[in-house]
């Protein structure tokens, strides 16, 4: 199962960026074969519709889960459809290690 | 012009795409019957959770005579798949999808489960099953 993980940066020390749509990168995580791939956001100057733009791109990696540090008002309908599963971690403090490490135990 | 139907709430999307006949009868998978997800939620919310009409019409967010209307449809489509030896596919309709936050008494996450069927709420961030569905969530994420 693939995982998206919104970061503030490139590397798995950055941590879990607070906003969705307007996050710096995305973290896909393949939990079958342990890799990670960084991907720069391109809707994070976006002056709307940055989240819809955000689902198309992790959708198209054919992501299970999002975790972010919060959703925008139009993203939740549209992940509900796509049967994507939401996670939001107020603890924006937290390392795109730690979540890897979280997720990766089950 | 007709007024434009109601969006329909749908909490619990089906978890299959429709149903095939035993032994179909020759040429009829050419015509399957489309039951909308708002027929199958009525069915659902009606002859599976039992619950009564007008609880159904609250959760699915329709007034009650339009709900029995949607049931109603859904019944005859139903009918009409099984006389008829019809595949059915579920599809469309007049719909949005929502649902339910719940929040990880462990790790302190909220998280959305679509599938209310399945009961065993477990955090998907670290497993525990020490999880409780969140109201307060729902108002602040919306």
């Amino acid at each position: 199962m693939k995982i998206a993980i919104t970061s503030t940066g490139n590397t798995p020390q950055a941590t879990l960026d607070s906003r969705f749509g307007r996050c710096s990168y995305f973290v896909i995580y393949d939990t079958e074969s342990g890799s990670t791939e960084f991907i720069p956001n391109p809707n994070k100057q976006a002056m709307e519709g940055a989240g819809p733009a955000s689902i198309q791109l992790v959708a198209s990696k054919g992501v299970e889960k999002v975790v972010s540090g919060e959703f925008g008002a139009k993203v939740k309908a549209i992940f509900d459809s796509l049967k994507i599963q939401l996670v939001i971690v107020k603890d924006c403090s937290m390392t795109i290690n730690r979540i890897i490490e979280m997720v990766s135990k089950q | 012009m007709a007024r434009p139907k109601k969006l329909r709430k749908i909490t619990n999307p089906p978890k299959i795409k429709g149903f095939t006949p035993i032994r179909p009868l020759a040429g009829k998978e050419a015509s399957p019957v489309l039951l909308d997800y708002d027929e199958y939620e009525a069915l659902r919310l009606s002859d599976y959770e039992l619950k009564s009409q007008s609880e159904s019409a609250v959760e699915m967010g329709v007034s009650r005579p339009t709900f029995a209307r949607i049931y109603e449809s859904a019944r005859r489509k139903v009918a009409k798949s099984f006389t008829e030896g019809l595949p059915i596919i579920f599809q469309g309709g007049p719909v949005y999808f929502n649902s339910d936050w719940y929040f990880c008494k462990d790790c302190r996450c909220w998280f959305n489960h679509l599938n209310k069927v399945d009961p065993v709420i477990i955090c998907p961030l670290c497993r525990s099953s020490n999880t409780e569905q969140s109201d307060a969530g729902n108002e602040t994420k919306q």
